[in-house]
């Protein structure tokens, strides 16, 4: 038949736009400036192993705290009735739809030293609290910007569980923490894993979060790759090189997170 | 008790999703100078008036709606085609494309962009031309390319084979029965498809930033508008940002709530 | 994947913004001259000419206005950053506007394209001082747009002691309340000041120390920030930064407890910012009217009026209010310019070394190969143990 032909033209697009851009990243990471093969890019990139540790650290936080502020939110709308999951399902979509340096750029109004919750402090006769530009308000930036990535699988995963399997661990005498240690949370394991990528990936190479609410001493891989590219220190073959240690540092991550999914256990929707 | 705690704290999340947006409409409305942005200091349209003024602004908006829909357009051509391509295909080929499609979606966005930006350059070098609409068209009809095709696929997957061959059995061409037969049955997942390159064409900023050129997308625009003296237009914008949507998702939400939960449902899969 | 969640509910927006579109259509409908179908793109300073806002010229519909050509403005917060857009090849403009040592570094680069003077009549109000100046000797390239120093903003109400060296952006008295350049070049030249160095120094051991300098200053640093400045300062988050003169017409003139000062004895940066016009650009004649245009006294007035920089044109100086001209934060006297240096392009090694200084002291420390190897080793190694412990667990269970 003749379908296959169909595809022909996505395949030439495929190839152009997808794996000749990563090839491209390589290339010009092994190359300088004049084309020829080094590997001193590769080795500079050492040098920025603070920024590496510290985009790590602050990913991993932000996922974490995600995790603990999402997963009870996903857990009460999905016990809440039809009609008001929709509602509280929207409510949390609602922000997401708004541009997301809009929404940062609300935290710095309200994180800076004369902002709204330092007056409000000042108001009730508290000391002020610094909090712009510092580590926290990029983690809470990030935290702000992707909880919604956390709940939504979460929320999936857990509308999807059969209440049969639980009326039925009930009914064998189970309490109900034990219900939920036993059998909610481990066949919500396959919605963790997919809001966990889907949080981290984002935090670990974020560069205007960092920018914007760590005041430009907080750098991040991102704003790192974004230096060499179209920021203050131009060198391509630098920024090249960063992307491919990023995206190496991203694929392993990716692939721990998959064999924490798969084989464990069957139930739920698996995320896309 | 157990219920009242749970409520308290549904309330508070909502209540730290919710703060900072209220605060920029709040203040959107504020009659002040940048000076005392967060000072109250009486009621007045005047940003909203600034906003409409603004020849930049306005020319942002309509690059950003070309190339949304070309985005969107294109994408979907492509990806629906592609899908169709793909669902014939043996195993291990299938395996291989899908996984090179997912790339785009796993990749940082930074490094998508930093890569397309490469490429677009190297291309617009090699035509003599340069970037603009054009070459963020192209980049973003690649990130789309893969919502599309996993849209698609599913509704493929779902349609009896036998339909397609039945129809040309009983004479028709096969673009004919392609159109006849199968386009109907996977229409729903085209749509998806569609709308979902639509909006995240719409809303990308990494990427255009990358490959956009001379050319100002709205995100991009207010990226620039970030870094210089923020003026509360700023806010006057997202306010109006956010209150088209917000109307947009209840009137959705109204309309799916007459015919059945189903389609929002759907829509939620992914 | 995750965007995906995002777009399934977003497709509404579509209908919302095309509604909005005929809105942009009615908006413009006063200009006067017939459009000629041609535009100029021009990228500028952010905050840097004169767009109508609080009463002023609107300059680039003016020259629309006046000529028929539109014009295309974005701006760029950086000479690095303009730099790295035109040489990534991401995008060309007609007219630009770099400061001196990026315009000297473009000159050797062979980015510019020679201007045809016989264009640009209005050079003649150019002062005799500000032509063939040392980054373009024989003036081919550049058009001088205005000149300043950089000095201190403070705020008169926190910042008691006199400000009249670098030294106070490294008292502690007022850490997390100042402000630095997010610039290399700026950033460096004010430790180099403060050390007594020559911002053009090829000596590695100079900038090795301005840098130790910078990283001591790093944790009392409030942000790095460029043109945010203005917002910080205006509203008190901020009590001392260091920034261009020009900026005093809006910061001062904002918030009357905004001082600003000069240290004058350790020497400050004197800078000429210029048009020119990239190679690859779209149209020359175009750019060459604007930058006539911008040249013309009137013009030049009311836009130096507005963003407060210095006029390289008598004439245009002439037409500006006295209280202008007289306040020696826009036209400072001579001697405090006698002690000013410019900066000059830097060798290529220097510049490498400036680049990875920089990213030293954003990131608080140099970093090292090994930690960064380790790191990536223990993400494989988990990856490889938990494959290895499944495929055990598996073959047990069997």
């Amino acid at each position: 038949m003749k379908s296959k032909a169909a595809s022909a033209p996505y395949l030439v697009w495929m190839v152009l736009f997808i794996v000749v851009p990563v090839l491209l990243v390589a290339y010009f990471a092994f190359t300088d400036s004049s084309g020829a093969f080094t590997l001193e890019n590769i080795a500079r990139v050492g040098q920025y192993s603070n920024v590496f540790l510290r985009s790590i650290w602050l990913g991993a936080l932000s996922t974490v705290i995600c995790l603990v502020l999402g997963y009870p939110v996903a857990y009460l709308i999905s016990k809440s009735s039809l009609k008001r999951q929709s509602v509280l399902l929207m409510l949390i979509m609602l922000p997401m739809w708004m541009n997301f340096l809009l929404r940062t750029y609300a935290w710095m109004t309200l994180l800076e030293d004369s902002g709204l919750i330092n007056s409000f402090l000042s108001l009730l006769g508290l000391p002020p609290f610094h909090m712009i530009n510092t580590q926290g308000a990029v983690v809470l930036g990030m935290v702000y910007d992707y909880i919604p990535f956390m709940v939504l699988p979460l929320y999936t995963v857990l509308s999807k569980i059969d209440r049969a399997v639980v009326e039925a661990a009930q009914d064998l005498g189970a309490n109900g923490r034990r219900v939920f240690l036993r059998v909610t949370f481990p066949l919500s394991m396959p919605g963790m894993i997919s809001g966990v990528t889907m949080v981290f990936v984002p935090s670990v190479s974020t560069f205007i979060i960092s920018k914007m609410l760590g005041g430009g001493a907080n750098l991040m891989i991102g704003d790192l790759i974004e230096m060499q590219f179209l920021g203050s220190a131009y060198n391509p073959n630098l920024g090249s090189a960063i992307s491919l240690v990023l995206m190496v540092l991203i694929l392993i991550c990716m692939g721990i997170m998959n064999e924490f999914d798969s084989g464990e256990n069957e139930g739920g929707g698996m995320m896309i | 008790m157990k219920k009242a705690v749970s409520r308290v704290y549904l309330a508070l999340i909502y209540l730290f999703l919710y703060a900072p947006i209220l605060l920029l409409v709040v203040f959107s409305f504020n009659d002040t100078d940048t000076k005392s942005r967060t000072v109250w200091s009486g009621f007045s349209l005047r940003w909203y008036e600034m906003l409409f003024q603004d020849r930049m602004l306005l020319q942002a908006l309509t690059n950003t709606l070309i190339i949304a829909v070309s985005a969107a357009i294109g994408a979907t051509l492509l990806g629906t085609l592609a899908a169709i391509g793909i669902s014939s295909m043996k195993s291990w080929r299938k395996k291989v494309v899908m996984n090179i499609t997912n790339l785009p979606m796993l990749n940082p966005e930074i490094v998508t962009g930093v890569s397309l930006m490469l490429l677009l350059v190297f291309l617009a070098n090699l035509f003599g031309v340069q970037l603009g609409i054009g070459s963020v068209i192209l980049a973003h009809i690649t990130f789309c390319l893969p919502y599309v095709i996993l849209s698609v696929l599913p509704k493929l997957r779902q349609m009896d084979p036998n339909l397609y061959e039945a129809a040309q059995d009983l004479g028709c061409t096969p673009l004919r029965s392609f159109f006849k037969v199968v386009l109907p049955e996977i229409l729903p997942g085209v749509i998806t498809g569609m709308v979902m390159s639509f909006t995240l064409s719409l809303d990308d900023f990494i990427i255009s930033y990358f490959c956009s050129g001379t050319t100002q997308t709205l995100p991009v625009f207010i990226y620039s508008m970030t870094k210089k003296r923020v003026s509360p237009e700023i806010n006057a914008l997202s306010t109006i940002l956010f209150a088209v949507i917000l109307v947009l998702l209840l009137l959705i939400n109204v309309r799916t709530g007459k015919v059945g939960g189903r389609k929002g449902k759907e829509a939620q899969e992914f | 994947m995750r965007k995906a969640w995002k777009a399934a509910a977003l497709a509404a927006l579509v209908f919302l913004s095309s509604a909005a579109v005929p809105a942009a259509h009615a908006e413009d409908g006063e200009e006067s001259a017939p459009l000629t179908g041609e535009t100029i793109y021009v990228y500028n300073w952010g905050e840097y000419m004169a767009d109508g806002r609080d009463g002023s010229l609107d300059i680039n519909t003016e020259f629309t206005r006046r000529t028929g050509i539109q014009v295309e403005y974005s701006t760029f917060d950086t000479n690095e950053s303009l730099y790295a857009k035109l040489v990534s090849g991401g995008a060309s403009y007609d007219v630009i506007i770099p400061s001196d040592y990026m315009i000297s570094k473009m000159i050797h680069e062979d980015m510019l394209e020679k201007l045809d003077f016989s264009n640009i009549p209005n050079f003649q109000y150019i002062d005799e001082a500000y032509r063939n100046l040392s980054y373009d000797p024989t003036n081919e390239y550049s058009v001088p747009y205005t000149w300043g120093l950089v000095g201190i903003f403070y705020n008169k109400q926190y910042v008691t002691d006199p400000v009249d060296s670098w030294d106070i952006l490294w008292n502690e008295k007022y850490a997390g309340k100042i402000l630095m350049f997010d610039n290399p070049r700026d950033a460096f030249g004010i430790a180099q000041k403060r050390l007594g160095f020559s911002f053009n120094s090829t000596d590695e051991d100079e900038w090795i120390q301005a840098a130790v300098l910078l990283k001591e200053q790093e944790p009392l640093l409030q942000a790095y920030v460029m043109d945010q400045i203005f917002n910080k300062m205006e509203s008190g988050e901020a009590w001392l930064a260091p920034y261009y003169a020009g900026d005093a017409a809006i910061l001062v003139e904002s918030n009357e407890n905004i001082g600003f000062a000069i240290p004058t004895e350790q020497g400050t940066n004197f800078f000429v910012d210029a048009m020119c016009i990239p190679k690859g650009c779209r149209n020359k004649s175009g750019a060459e009217a604007y930058i006539n245009f911008l040249c013309e006294p009137e013009i030049a007035a009311a836009n130096m009026e507005y963003i407060g920089y210095s006029t390289p044109e008598t004439a245009a100086k002439e037409l500006l209010p006295e209280e202008i001209t007289s306040n020696p934060i826009y036209y400072p006297p001579e001697e405090i310019i006698e002690n000013s240096e410019v900066f000059v392009d830097l060798p290529e090694e220097t510049a490498l070394q400036l680049d990875a200084l920089w990213a030293e002291v954003k990131m608080g420390g140099p970093g090292d190969a090994v930690t960064l190897i380790v790191t990536l080793a223990a993400f494989l190694a988990l990856y490889l143990a938990i494959v290895v412990y499944k495929k055990v667990k598996r073959r047990r269970e069997q």
